[in-house]
């Protein structure tokens, strides 16, 4: 399955990272990260389980706020933003999670009108309908529309959980372990999904993961998290024609063994 | 030490914020109204079995443990404007905010906090949504509400459990037993019920969803939370019910 063609602006950055630094307690997880998202642009982080990769996306959303450094998002400094100025950009930024995190007590339906009806409070009845009629047949799963979270399995749950972000029309989007706990037919779907969302909706994407066939698949450029920076970063092979003892085991694992 | 008085502040700043948070989220538009009505159906009608049964039995029992007392002086007959001006004044808002700490608080506190770990809450924030209007306001504002509803309800029953436990011994009609109710009874212990019930329901919602939301991750932190919703909601309840009855005092 190969990534179909995208447009890329390396003129515009819509996502600048700049020194950001974040601490746990004594834990420095990230130490004055750099990083920049292009428009159109899907970039995949690689690293270890625990090496902060979900905690730069999380800094992203500002779900949390760095220790040092800034975030520009869209232009816009998310470190420095009031929460109605962080709510307006949010609607901007989809937000796929690791476990999907579904509204367990509403139906599919619901989840993803949840976000729409209280984004765009204009749509009328039909509308509203109509877009997640449209949003969840792009994800292969209208007839899914009634089911409750829990009668669904975790590839139809991932999809759902990423339709859901999608009904807002996000510029950029952020997956957190897309494939996480997937079995491989699935992980080529959800990959593939991945890459749709990229073409159809002109999304600039970051994908965390240390899935490097989900990475190879869905990443137009990549980057490493090692030690709490980014010390390698370009395409596939770039990343990983290299002796450097903390990287060789990732591809051996997944390629080798 | 220091860093148990540093903690305390932190927690207690918390505690200011997520109080401004709600008071803002509950008063500016727009409102979910819908949620608050689904909350006020779980909070409320959902309790209606328990709370009827403990409702009448308080009612029953406290009046067949009182008429001994009463016997020996003779005045039974006074059995049914004692019983009134014990259940208005302090039974019936505490009986129901204890039943509904339990109930209700264990509710709310699970409920937010598996949300938390299941990174709900994260995905409402995330998606531009404000999951303190969504979630907490909701059940705030319904217990608030709920809980006087449901005080009234349980003075009700227990004055009905009074009823029946006076007329298992003595023959008293229902008309003349509520004649001396309402008689025994001023238009200001009516207000200082459901004032009680009011700071109770708010107290009840409140301390439970804060738990909930800020509670730790993990399965752990789901029992902890509906552990801890249910102890600092009935320990806030004692604690107000003291205040309330010396200012009701000071006041009278």
């Amino acid at each position: 399955m190969e990534k179909g063609k995208v447009q890329i602006n390396y003129d515009d950055v819509v996502i600048h990272v700049d020194k950001v630094s974040k601490s746990f307690g004594d834990l420095h997880v990230l130490r004055d990260v750099d990083l920049k998202l292009y428009n159109g642009e899907n970039l995949v982080v690689l690293g270890r389980s625990g090496t902060g990769k979900s905690v730069l996306i999380k800094l992203i959303s500002g779900l949390l706020k760095p220790d040092k450094g800034d975030l520009m998002v869209l232009g816009e400094a998310v470190n420095r933003l009031d929460d109605r100025e962080l709510r307006a950009l949010r609607q901007r930024i989809g937000f796929s999670f690791q476990n999907s995190a579904l509204y367990d007590s509403m139906t599919v339906r619901e989840n993803l009108e949840f976000p729409l009806v209280r984004n765009k409070r204009n749509l009328t009845r039909a509308e509203i309908d109509k877009e997640v009629e449209e949003v969840l047949d792009g994800v292969g799963l209208l007839r899914a529309i009634n089911q409750m979270p829990s009668e669904l399995s975790g590839g139809q749950r991932k999809r759902i959980g990423i339709a859901r972000t999608l009904i807002l029309r996000p510029d950029i989007m952020l997956y957190d372990e897309p494939t996480a706990g997937l079995d491989p037919i699935t992980c080529l779907d959800i990959n593939s999904l991945i890459n749709e969302v990229q073409e159809r909706y002109n999304t600039s994407s970051i994908i965390i993961t240390h899935d490097l066939a989900c990475a190879k698949m869905v990443g137009d450029r990549m980057v490493m998290l090692l030690d709490g920076k980014f010390e390698r970063q370009g395409s596939f092979s770039e990343i990983f024609d290299t002796d450097d003892e903390r990287v060789k085991p990732f591809y051996d694992y997944n390629f080798i063994v | 030490m220091g860093s148990k008085i540093e903690k305390l502040l932190i927690e207690f700043a918390r505690i200011h914020r997520f109080m401004m948070s709600f008071l803002r989220e509950a008063v500016s538009p727009p409102y979910e109204f819908k949620e608050i009505i689904r909350q006020c159906y779980e909070i409320g009608w959902k309790s209606f079995p328990l709370i009827s049964l403990t409702g009448f039995i308080v009612g029953f029992v406290f009046t067949k443990q009182s008429r001994p007392s009463l016997e020996e002086f003779g005045a039974t007959s006074w059995l049914p404007a004692l019983i009134s001006i014990a259940i208005v004044r302090a039974l019936a808002p505490l009986v129901t905010a204890l039943i509904a700490s339990g109930k209700v608080g264990s509710q709310i506190g699970a409920e937010l906090s598996s949300m938390n770990v299941t990174e709900q809450i994260d995905a409402m924030e995330v998606s531009g949504t404000n999951p303190t209007k969504f979630l907490v306001s909701t059940r705030i504002v319904a217990t608030t509400f709920m809980i006087p509803v449901l005080c009234f309800y349980v003075a009700g029953i227990g004055l009905l459990g009074g009823y029946l436990s006076i007329t298992a011994k003595d023959d008293l009609s229902f008309l003349a037993f509520f004649t001396q109710v309402f008689n025994a009874i001023e238009i200001k212990d009516i207000f200082a019920m459901v004032l009680r019930a009011v700071v109770f329901g708010f107290t009840i919602g409140f301390a439970s969803s804060y738990v909930g939301y800020y509670s730790s991750k993990g399965t752990e932190g789901v029992g902890k939370a509906a552990n801890s919703a249910v102890v600092s909601s009935m320990f806030l309840v004692f604690i107000e019910e003291l205040l309330i009855v010396q200012l009701l005092s000071l006041i009278s």
